[in-house]
């Protein structure tokens, strides 16, 4: 199956198997790697990635649910001119990073709440990366650095 | 200072939040193929039969059992028990039989469809209670790998001595490391006909070790080089020498290289976990709070093979009777052995154990003589000049009051314990309040004169002026690898900004010992003071000009220069391994928490709103970092407290899945407040000691003492479930 996407910066032209999970086409076919897989079944949140302003767990699309036209944005589409967006560089000031495997779901988790959601709550920030497990900061900084982004 | 000190942002911080980083799995590795293993699903049994279906075409594929391996067909660990393919015995579910690997991961799959196992099944001993009682005998004599008596004083005399004795018997299970990174590693042929081994591991000489015993190859012919670490927790530490002769095996009887990557299912089946334990305690204290007798039994589960668990049963008894003042003391410990997965290394290394026990036991003996538990733990706890359970006399860097001190006033404990302890107002509110405390330590670097192997570190001079740190121990998202630069930079005189970390791959790194313990930052990075000082003395003087301008032309004046050292062990350390007596480590860290929770009167479901720590590490080289620990072990101990369990049927775990083995997310997270304090150690790099595995230590029985005070509730096995608390409520209203 055959899709025309817009994938990070860039219009590509996709092709593999109906069946084929999202994830293993960005990372296997894409060579787009920066999308992890903690647990392959929607529970860790460690492949969120935005699809048409949306973030969802990759591990559980099927490429077949993708359309012409769909618009993907994986962690590697937070970079604009080499530059770091601000939540990047939030991460990385307060000490949000540890191991880094939770790291780009956390992101764009955190980066589809502030599209749509200018002044969340802690509550709300909670919430939005609620899906998203990291087994090394104990989430504090990880809040701290989003909340540094309002 | 310019470096030590500063929070420095890690030096991988931006591969990582722009997804450059590469692990394991995201290397693009030619022609490689993917690789799978074939398991026992019995706990214990002889092999039969292997039946390869006669059906499938095999010629496709790359099967191995241990009949390829060449030379010793064990990991190299203390005892070297543990096959690394099952020869005609299996000993847990999980454990391999045969490898496969195929060009791609969806035929290496069906291959294994096609491949049986028959057993004859035998008799599985599956817990402490029925090794003990040797159901079965499966190891050894009696069933035991490891046991350690510790005794001061007289126990006899501190019971007479006592006006009350206090007695108690507490539980932990399995525990999961959870690592967001699944294991995984990979094997790639070299051009010079040797063979590389890459993939997330902790210890890359451990892996090479096993490798040389086993494939008979030197290390000219194989190297092991670390890949970026999603985790580890501990759970890095032993099972990569499993899974890096799996690679190895298929790659060199394939020719390819080959990549085997786990799912999550199958990474908590097979690897290890934190041991399962029952702690009693007999304590004889004084109507004044003193304690006169600490009697203590530890019994840990080691699962099938011995692996690391003896180290980890010394490291839990000459923690047991934690940080206290008592004269009198006599622990005993034993190491079991079952058809469970076999246990290891994670994070705490068998004190979390022992102090879940033994803070939870001091709150009762505070209670039975009616003084609090903060009061009781500042008349007792210890300061310099008090001597450990194993005689260890304490010189210098003992933070433990002063932690206790500040923890206490800025979560203002007194006052709101003593407002929660009306707990039968349990009944007539929504949620109840209530705070826990604990303190408590954990000793840094290996046990008594182990530091004493002579690891070496260095620090080499690169062409474009930068200085490389050289180290085998590796960065497994702690931060070790911004840290020990920032160590050299700061004994060097350079701007932190010069120094990096060179990949540990053994072709190029000298052997720093294994990153565990608790030993990186005090052990490694006091050998990079040394070899800074011996590079200062051969480069000209730092101070003046642009120095990555001085060390480049330095560079090409004098070509590389390489200054390598080894660690030289305090000579004052005595200690007796027999007896496991005297300095049992160099330097303890300290800590105490403050936990403070809700808990739901109708759900029983508790929330735990803010945690207080204070840490006494020596010097906070990186204070972000030193916090980043802190809150990240301690929410590890938060899962472990309340949520965290495998549940095993028949030696194998139910719940081997993210969505069935819950740990804590952002929303289970408390408000968290750490206070560093700094009582420097005269051997650690400016004064730094360990802090990796501290955090876990403390975190679950803070919780469920602060349980304690909201409910009247005394929850002694973990994890601490609402159903739990509600069959004890029901009990003790029964009673009434
Ligand atoms: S890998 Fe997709 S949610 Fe875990
Ligand atoms: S940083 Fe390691 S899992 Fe989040």
């Amino acid at each position: 199956m055959k899709r025309r996407i817009k994938l990070n910066n860039g219009i590509i032209n996709a092709d593999a198997d109906p069946i084929r999970r999202l994830i293993d086409v960005l990372r296997y076919d894409l060579q787009v790697t920066g999308t992890k897989d903690g647990c392959g079944e929607g529970a860790c949140g460690a492949c969120s990635i935005i699809l048409n302003g949306e973030c969802v767990n990759s591990c559980i699309i099927l490429f077949g649910q993708i359309e012409d036209g769909d618009e993907i944005l994986t962690v590697e589409g937070l970079l604009k001119d080499g530059k770091l967006s601000r939540l990047q560089e939030s991460f990385v000031k307060n000490g949000a990073v540890h191991c880094g495997a939770c790291i780009p779901g956390m992101l764009l988790s955190a980066t589809a709440l502030l599209n749509k959601n200018l002044k969340p709550t802690d509550e709300e920030i909670k919430d939005s990366i609620s899906g998203n497990l990291c087994r090394c900061t104990g989430y504090g900084k990880i809040i701290k650095a989003i909340r540094e982004c309002i | 200072m310019k470096s030590v000190g500063k929070n420095i942002p890690r030096l991988d911080g931006y591969d990582k939040v722009t997804g450059k980083v590469k692990y394991v799995d995201d290397i693009d590795i030619p022609d490689c193929w993917r690789g799978e293993v074939v398991r026992s699903d019995i706990p214990y049994g002889r092999i039969k039969k292997i039946n390869f279906d006669k059906a499938f075409d095999w010629d496709k594929v790359m099967t191995c059992t241990y009949k390829d391996i060449p030379g010793k067909n064990a990991t190299i660990f203390l005892s070297d028990d543990q096959p690394i393919l099952a020869e005609n015995l299996v000993k847990h579910v999980g454990e391999a039989i045969v490898l496969i690997a195929a060009p791609s991961a969806s035929k290496a799959l069906e291959a294994k469809k096609h491949i049986t196992i028959e057993y004859d099944t035998l008799d599985s001993v599956l817990s402490i209670e029925d090794s003990r009682k040797r159901k079965n005998v499966i190891f050894g004599k009696d069933n035991i790998q490891a046991k350690y008596k510790i005794e001061k004083g007289d126990v006899k005399k501190g019971f007479a001595e006592a006006d009350f004795i206090v007695e108690g018997e507490y539980r932990t299970g399995f525990h999961e490391h959870a690592y967001i990174e699944t294991q995984g590693m990979a094997a790639i042929p070299r051009p010079d006909g040797g063979l590389t081994v890459t993939g997330s591991l902790q210890c890359p000489y451990y892996v090479l070790k096993t490798l040389k015993s086993a494939l008979l190859l030197d290390e000219t012919k194989i190297n092991v080089v670390q890949a970026p670490m999603g985790g580890a927790f501990g759970g890095k530490e032993d099972y990569p020498s499993l899974l890096g002769m799996y690679v190895a095996l298929l790659s060199i009887k394939s020719g390819k290289p080959v990549k085997i990557i786990y799912s999550r299912d199958e990474d908590i089946v097979v690897t290890t976990k934190r041991h399962p334990s029952i702690v009693t305690h007999k304590t004889g204290v004084k109507k004044d709070g003193t304690i006169t007798a600490m009697e203590i039994d530890v019994a840990f589960e080691g699962g099938a093979y011995s692996t690391l668990s003896p180290v980890v049963l010394s490291r839990g008894v000459i923690h047991s009777a934690g940080a206290y003042k008592c004269e009198n003391t006599f622990c005993t410990a034993n190491c079991y052995a079952t058809n469970n997965v076999p246990t290891g290394a994670f994070r705490g290394f068998g004190a979390p154990q022992v102090f879940y026990a033994l803070e939870m036991h001091i709150d009762k003996v505070a209670e039975r003589i009616g003084m609090s538990p903060h009061e009781f733990r500042l008349k007792n706890c210890v300061e310099v000049g008090d001597r450990l359970s194993t005689t260890q006399l304490l010189k210098e860097s003992v933070g433990a009051k002063e932690c206790l001190e500040k923890v206490l006033s800025a979560a203002d404990f007194g006052k709101k314990w003593r407002n929660n302890l009306d707990t039968c107002a349990f009944k007539h509110l929504r949620t109840k309040k209530g705070i826990g405390l604990s303190l408590y330590m954990h000793g840094g670097a290996f046990t008594g004169s182990g530091e004493g192997m002579k690891s070496e570190a260095g620090l080499r001079l690169n062409k474009d002026g930068t200085i490389s740190v050289l180290t085998g121990c590796t960065d497994m998202g702690q931060g070790s690898h911004t840290v020990l630069p920032q160590i050299a930079a700061e004994s060097l005189g350079v701007p932190a900004a010069l120094v990096n970390t060179a990949v540990p791959d053994t072709a190029v790194v000298p052997d720093s010992g294994p990153t565990v313990a608790s030993r990186t930052t005090m052990i490694i990075g006091s050998i990079l003071v040394r070899c800074a000082e011996k590079m200062k003395k051969k480069l000209p003087d730092l101070k003046k000009r642009d120095v990555k301008e001085l060390l480049k032309t330095y560079y090409s004046e004098h070509g590389e220069l390489k200054i390598i050292e080894r660690y030289i062990l305090p000579p004052e350390i005595k200690w007796d391994q027999e007896k496991h007596c005297g300095d049992a480590y160099p330097v303890y860290s300290w800590a105490a928490d403050v936990a403070e929770v809700s808990v739901d009167a109708e759900t029983f479901e508790v929330s735990v709103d803010k945690l207080t720590v204070a840490v006494d590490v020596g010097r906070a080289v990186n204070p972000v970092l030193v916090e980043g620990q802190m809150e990240g072990g301690t929410l590890q101990a938060l899962g472990w407290a309340l949520m965290e369990d495998c549940i095993y049927k028949n030696g194998k775990p139910v719940n081997n899945r993210f969505q069935t083995y819950i740990i804590p997310t952002a929303k289970d997270a408390p408000e968290w407040k750490t206070i560093i304090v700094e009582k420097p150690f005269s051997y650690g790099p400016f004064g730094a000691k360990g802090i990796g595995e501290l955090p876990l230590d403390g975190g679950a029985p803070a919780i469920a003492n602060a349980i304690y005070n909201a409910t009247g509730l005394r929850i002694t096995s973990l994890p601490i479930t609402p159903e739990k608390l509600y069959s004890l409520y029901e009990e003790k209203n029964k009673i009434k």
